[in-house]
């Protein structure tokens, strides 16, 4: 009996892979957490332009997003920008009630909390935001927010 | 030896490929995008017969108009975005009582006592050909002028910043700080010359 085993090519220990599931799992609730659902298919394009004097929305239940800009596809629908509400097109007209049936899902004390998110393409013209600014007037959502990155300052 | 109290194991291989799965479909479908922005009130829709307000001193206002084509007009006078910060400031703030500048009447501020608190309004006009970035940018350096101008009086006053009380939720003494310098940016209709649709 050798107790020294020379022959070590013959026996390479094996990786457990047992504790992998739980790593995975790890990951896995990591994500869970700390992600949301992604609410819409973009159908324009969206570059927001940069800001600094910025502030983060609190309540993601409680925004309504309107989305501004040209179409992906212009080939079928032109390069005029555009408004996209949920995961169509819309008209300037369709802004008002698309509000108000965002406002009938929430609860009544929640009302004056509502944020419409302005998510507009930094090359648009403001010709067709100030439209949709005054459908928002009328619709009485007053309170909104001009969606923007976060501009890094050089020092 | 397998009795008949000993079960047989389950094999958990397969766990790791079901839990990366998961995980795969998750990062897929989710995103971790945090919301930033610019936050605005707009005003309420006017009734129509609204009595005429009352006309506001051609001293008291900054105007700033923005054309088509993303040029900027500050009280007659062309100026870069970078400038416009420094120029809304001392317009606000009118440190040596200009008679140009805005007047300024006696408030009471809780923490401050009795001060002078200028009649500013900024009226912001724009083209609707005028770009949303070059908006965007406006509305920042505008935003920028007043929290700046915050800052500094509540590091006289407190020796904090207002960024401080806003994140630690100090009401009072943001009320008190936004009563001496009221964030009023109006915006007029905008003009169409620059010939958008």
């Amino acid at each position: 009996m050798s107790k020294f085993n020379k022959n070590k090519e013959k026996a390479t220990p094996q990786v457990s892979t047992a504790s992998l599931p739980d790593i995975v799992f790890m990951l896995l609730f990591f994500f869970m957490v700390s992600t949301v659902m992604r609410e819409v298919d973009l159908k324009i394009v969206m570059q927001s332009p940069e800001a600094t004097e910025i502030k983060k929305l609190e309540n993601k239940n409680l925004v309504n997003y309107i989305y501004i800009g040209s179409p992906l596809e212009t080939k079928i629908y032109g390069t005029t920008p555009r408004i996209q509400l949920d995961d169509a097109f819309a008209n300037v007209k369709d802004v008002q009630p698309y509000i108000e049936t965002k406002r009938s899902e929430v609860n009544e004390a929640e009302i004056p909390l509502l944020t419409t998110s302005l998510k507009v393409d930094g090359d648009t013209e403001m010709g067709i935001v100030t439209d949709v600014k005054q459908e928002l007037r009328k619709a009485q959502a007053l309170k909104i927010s001009y969606s923007t990155r976060e501009k890094v300052v050089k020092q | 030896m397998a009795g008949k109290n000993a079960p047989p194991e389950i094999n958990a291989s397969s766990m790791a490929d079901i839990a990366f799965l998961l995980l795969v479909f998750f990062l897929v479908t989710t995103t971790m995008d945090t919301d930033l922005g610019l936050s605005r009130l707009l005003p309420p829709p006017l009734p129509e017969d609204m009595p005429k307000p009352p006309e506001i001193k051609q001293r008291n206002i900054f105007e700033v108009l923005v054309n088509s084509n993303d040029q900027l007009l500050v009280e007659g006078e062309i100026m870069q975005v970078a400038e416009l910060t420094e120029a809304a400031k001392e317009f606000i703030a009118n440190p040596n009582d200009d008679v140009k500048l805005p007047a300024k009447i006696l408030k009471e501020v809780d923490f401050f006592g009795n001060v002078e608190v200028s009649k500013q309004v900024i009226s912001l006009q724009n083209d609707n050909g005028t770009s949303y970035n070059m908006y965007i940018q406006v509305q920042n350096e505008l935003a920028r002028a007043y929290n700046e101008l915050r800052n500094e009086l509540a590091m006289e006053k407190f020796g904090k910043t207002y960024d401080y009380f806003l994140e630690t939720k100090d009401k009072d003494k943001v009320k008190a700080i936004r009563k001496i310098y009221p964030q009023r940016i109006s915006e007029a209709e905008p003009k169409n010359v620059g010939g958008a649709q």
